[in-house]
Formats: C-alpha cells, structure tokens, sequence
C-alpha cells in the first residue's frame, strides 16, 4: 500500500512539476532570446510602428503556441475530447479544466515577453516618437531640411548622423521610456491583483466539484501513461518470445537432441516465466495487438475494477490415493 | 512496481531522450556555428546575392542530412523498408510514422540555423543591397552616376569600410532597412514553422488516433526487436564459443577432466556447473553447427517469423516444443489447464 502511495505520489507531483518546470524554463528563454535579439528600429515613417509592434506582439504569439505544443497535457485534452463515448462517459469539465490549466501555463512566457518589452522600452520609442509634440523640448535641430515627421522617426537610432551627440533626442527618449515603463508596471500590477483575487476567491465557488475535475483529469493523465508504460513491456516480451520462437523454428531433429526437462524447476526462473506471462496478457498475436489498440481508442472501457481488484486466488492441491496432502498452494 | 517503473524509464527514454538529445545538441551547434562563422560579403554585384543566399541555404540542408546520419532509426527504417515480405506483412502506415519522426527531428538545427541567419540579417544585407531603392535612402543630391557604377557602389553597403558613396546614399539607413525587413522575414518564419508544428501535435489527435497508437507501437516493437535479436544472437555466440572450447579442450584432455570431476566433487560445485552447463545449452536454442547459424541469420532477414507466439500452435504442432511438455504430457486441452501444464513438471 505504502509504495503504491509512492508510486501514485511520484506519478501526479511528477507530472505537474515537470509542466511547471518547463513552463518556467519557456519564460526564461524569451528573455534570453529578448537581450540576445538584436533590436533594430528603422527609423523610417512608414515603417516605425509596423518593426515596434510586430516585435512586441509577433514573439508572444509563437512563445504561446510552443508552450501548448511542448505541455503533456495538450495531447490528454484533445485525446478525451475527440475520442467516441464507448463504455465511459465523457466529463466536460474534466476537458475545460485541463484547457484553462494548458492556457495558463502557456500564457507565461508571452506576458514575460511583453513585459520584458514594456520595461526595456526600445519598441515604444520606436513605435511613439512620431506621436510626440516636440514643442515640449528644447534644443530640436532645424537645419537639416528634413520635415518634422521624418526627424522624430529618427529619434530611435542613436548613431544617426542628425542627432549627434543631441540633447533633443535624449530628452524624448527618456520621456517615451518613461511612459513605457509605466504601462509596463501597471500591466504587471494588475496581473498580479488578478491571480490573486483569484486564488483567494475560487473555493467559494463550488469547491467540491472542483476537487473532483482535479483528481478525474490528474487520473487521465496517469492512466494514459501507464497504458504508454504497459505497450512497451508488453512489445518487450512480445519481442523476446518472437524471437526465441524463430531460433527454435530453426532447428533441425529437435526430438533427438532435445534434454528432458529438469526435475523441479528453479523458483526464481519460474517467477520469471509468470512474470512474462503476466506481461503477455494473453496477446500473442498481431491481430489481437491491433484489435487492443483500436479497441482501446474506440471504446474506453467503464472505470469499474471491482472484478480484477477482488480476484480470488486459485489454489492447487495435490493429494495422492489415500488424501494425504502431496502439495498444495495454500 | 519500482522495478517496472525503472526499466520501463530506461526502455522508453532511453531511445527517445537520447534521439531529443542529439537534436537539441545540433540546434545549439548550428546556433554556436553562426556565431563563430566570420560572414564575409564579397561586395561585389555579381557574387553578392550567390554569398547571401548560399549561406541561407546551404547550411540547413547540410544539418538535415546530418541530422539523418546521426540518427540510428534511418539503419532500422531501411531495413524495414527492404527487407523481403517472407511470413509477415509489411505494414506502409509503420515505415511513413518511422520516416515522419525521423524527419521532425532533424528539421529542428536548420529552422535554427535559418532564423539566426534571418535575425542577425547580414546576409540578407550582403543579398539584396544591389536591389535598393535610391528614393528612398537617396542624400537629395543624385549626381549622375552611370548605372554600372550605382550597382558597383550600392554593392559595396554591407563592406564599413569598403564603402566611399557617403554623398549618394546613406548606409547606415540603408542596412537599418535591410535588416529590418530580414527580422521581419526572420519572425514571420518562425510563426509559420510554429503553427505548422501546432498543427501537426495538437490537432493530429482529432484525426487519426487509434491508428497513430497503432503505428507508433509497432514501430517502436521493430526497434525492441532488432535489439533482442542482437542480444540473443550474442548471447547464443557466447554459449556456443564457451562449448566449443570446452570441447576442445575436452578433446585434448579428456581424461584429466573427468578425474578430476570425479575427485573434487563437491555437491554445490557440481550443481553450479551443471546448472551452468545447461544454461549454456539452453543458451544454443538447439543451434549448433555452423551452417545452421548461416541459416538463421540469413533467414532473419528473407523470411521474417510470422507475429504470432501463441501456446496452441505448439503442443499442435508437435514439432516444436519449448519446455519439452511435449515428450511427457497427456493430451490436455491448453486454455483451461494452464495451471496443469506448469505443474506437469514437477
């Protein structure tokens, strides 16, 4: 019992840690990948607010898809959504709450991007400059015949020949960075107040229910597992007595060179023998293995063990003539 | 319980994570590639765009054939796929699963080799300089330059220090412009190869399921059997080299080997060696000559075994038997004395 506990433990904590784990590791590499990214605004009108916004909403939408692509628990959602009814009923809740888990978890590394984004403050500056009233600032440079549309979308790039070294351009920046940050804190202030309100809030809310979607939808996952689990050891044996079966289909005069059997057989090779069989199932041939497959898909069986749980042991007593116990299991 | 749980992590991971491993070291090796490979733009009209593009291109094709080498799954897919139909069908759903996995993971160094390329935008500076739009990035005053020399000078953009046209047009907005536009190509790539892949994880299941589970176990059954097959031909080469020798030595010395059998005859000492004798012998699986060892390799591969092991065919058969029951068994009916078959030992 205790180490059916484990198991189970390890199996359920493993699973959503390991999601939690990725999750944290996705929103690690987008700011990796944002300080690594080389930002490149091109300072031209046209194309200012296009490069900036693209950078800024572009990148979360890819992070969002990986993080659904790369979390375990997509494939046990979309694999219960779609599958016939068969002997089980499906649970609708059980497939919302694995998708709002899948969303949360993937929402992560998006929001870190855009708030990476937010506090740093290139893409703002990029995108607003033109949207600043210069008249605020002193020290504007009005030689350089360009109109004033095209010198504000010259402010970004610093190593611009028109800007050198100017007071002007620094000025807006920082102005700009400064409305940027500030977006940026709100955003993350309300996130913050949103999860939790959330938390605090949610067992008021059909509490029970919810105790049940979790266990339903943590039991999908460590069923589908262990069925996973169970098709590798069973293709294992299946393997093993496939090939032992060739080498001895091979042989030629079997009957003269082969031994009588030993007189008892060794305990532990016995085991070993049940133990095969065990894994077996009684699925011997390709047929029966695709009919498990398919069958397997098409009609989930009922969650009902009470037979194999209570199964009574067969015993074997061996008695001679006169009922003098010879052997026997019990 | 535990005992399962570890072999079945050895079993499944250690194919897969190592294949995921591989790939995720070529991805960072194409990514560490890029950062060391000094990019050289020729600068020159006619070999500008053949350097660009060459650097784009022929990089990734080269990763995905690696990545093909790399992967020990290819040998095993080329067997399957050529191997004679001999008593067991050939199943294409199997080789086109085997083929699809295979491919996904060595299409991953040159999607990164591809995006780095694209964001880091030299090459699509060195490709597409000549191209440019002097209206754009024109100094206002446009002397007039024969149309050779334009190109000559447009060509010369990505080289700092090769550049003299200062007057004519601005470089350092013109490559701003370039290498915008190759981070833009460079994300919209990504997207794409994003949404691809989204497709093919999360919405496959919709379609095809049961025969996906169908297909990824026997793939994964072929892999497993190939292996037992190597194990047991090197386990059944060490018996029959153990055997052989001993023989040998037998026959040289045959007489010393049985007195001193006899002599030193300990109970525990004697049944180990018999014990090992015939495990030796149950090793051989009856094979013993060497033209009998031909047969079976060769066999291995012309006429693969039906996939078939049940227990019936056996005792029906009668000729071939794995635990001898046929010599000292009553005709028993199989499925309902399975209990009996075991005992039938004793």
């Amino acid at each position: 019992m205790d180490r059916l506990k484990l198991v189970l433990q390890y199996f359920q904590s493993n699973s959503e840690s390991i999601s939690n784990g990725i999750c944290v590791i996705l929103a690690l590499i987008s700011v990796k990948l944002y300080t690594s990214f080389d930002f490149n605004c091109p300072c031209i009108p046209q194309y200012n607010k296009l490069y900036a916004l693209g950078v800024m909403f572009v990148p979360p939408v890819i992070l969002f898809f990986l993080g659904v692509i790369i979390n375990r628990h997509t494939g046990v959602m979309m694999e219960e959504w779609v599958r016939p009814i068969g002997k089980r009923t499906k649970n609708p809740a059980v497939v919302k709450y694995l998708c709002s888990a899948m969303m949360q978890r993937s929402l992560l590394a998006p929001m870190v991007w855009v708030l990476v984004t937010l506090l740093d403050g290139k893409c703002f500056i990029c995108a607003f400059s033109m949207s600043v009233d210069p008249r605020h600032f002193t020290g504007i440079p009005n030689n350089t015949g360009m109109d004033l549309v095209r010198l504000m979308a010259k402010v970004p790039c610093k190593e611009d020949a028109v800007f050198h070294n100017s007071t002007f351009r620094k000025a807006v920046t920082r102005y700009v960075r400064c409305y940027s940050q500030a977006i940026g804190w709100s955003i993350l202030l309300f996130l913050i107040l949103l999860g939790a309100i959330s938390r605090v809030v949610k067992p008021c809310f059909d509490h029970a229910t919810f105790l049940q979607t979790r266990y339903w939808s943590n039991y999908l996952d460590i069923e589908q597992k262990l069925f996973d689990e169970t098709c590798v050891l069973h293709a294992r044996e299946f393997a093993r007595k496939c090939v032992h079966q060739f080498f001895q289909s091979m042989q030629e005069d079997m009957q003269l060179r082969l031994q009588l059997p030993p007189p008892h057989c060794h305990p532990s090779h016995r085991d070993e023998e049940c133990e095969d069989e065990d894994h077996l199932h009684g699925i011997t041939r390709d047929e029966q293995v695709d009919r498990v497959l398919h069958t397997w898909y098409s009609c989930r069986p009922e969650l009902d063990v009470t037979k194999t749980a209570h199964q009574p042991k067969v015993c074997i007593t061996w008695e001679d003539h006169n009922g003098r116990t010879l052997f026997s299991d019990v | 319980m535990d005992k399962f749980r570890m072999m079945f992590q050895f079993l499944q991971s250690n194919q897969e994570s190592f294949m995921n491993g591989i790939c995720g070291i070529m991805a960072l090796a194409s990514a560490q590639l890029y950062s060391a490979f000094e990019f050289n733009c020729p600068c020159l009209p006619e070999y500008n765009y053949a350097y660009g593009i060459g650097i784009l291109i022929v990089p990734p094709i080269w990763f995905f054939l690696l990545g093909f080498v790399l992967n020990n799954n290819v040998s095993m897919l080329a067997e399957e796929w050529r191997r004679p139909t001999g008593q067991r069908r050939k199943d294409p759903a199997v080789l086109r699963y085997m083929f699809c996995s295979i491919t996904q993971r060595s299409l991953i160094a040159p999607v990164v080799w591809i995006s780095v390329t694209l964001m880091d935008g030299k090459s699509f500076l060195c490709a597409f300089s000549v191209n440019l739009d002097l209206r754009l990035f024109g100094n206002g005053s446009t002397p007039d330059l024969a149309k050779a020399d334009l190109v000559r000078l447009l060509a010369k953009i990505p080289c700092k220090d090769v550049f003299d046209g200062e007057q004519v047009v601005s470089r350092e907005a013109a490559s701003r412009y370039l290498r915008c536009i190759s981070q833009a190509c460079g994300w919209t790539f990504l997207l794409l190869t994003t949404l691809v892949a989204f497709m093919v994880r999360a919405i496959r299941p919709c379609f095809t399921q049961a025969v996906f589970l169908k297909t990824k176990y026997w793939s994964h059954y072929v892999d497993i059997e190939r292996k037992m097959f190597e194990e047991t031909c090197t386990e059944h080469a060490k018996s029959f080299a153990r055997i052989c020798i001993q023989r040998y030595f037998e026959s040289v010395g045959g007489e010393i080997q049985d007195f001193h059998g006899q002599h030193f005859h300990r109970k525990d000492k004697s049944e180990d060696e018999g014990e090992k004798t015939k495990g030796d012998e149950d090793k051989l699986l009856g094979i013993r000559a060497q033209d009998d060892m031909n047969k079976v390799l060769w066999n291995w591969h012309t006429c693969k075994p039906p996939l078939n092991i049940k227990k019936e065919d056996f005792s029906s058969n009668g000729t071939i038997n794995i635990n001898g029951f046929s010599n000292n068994l009553q005709k028993s009916d199989p499925p309902k004395k399975e209990w009996a078959v075991y005992y039938s030992k004793v």
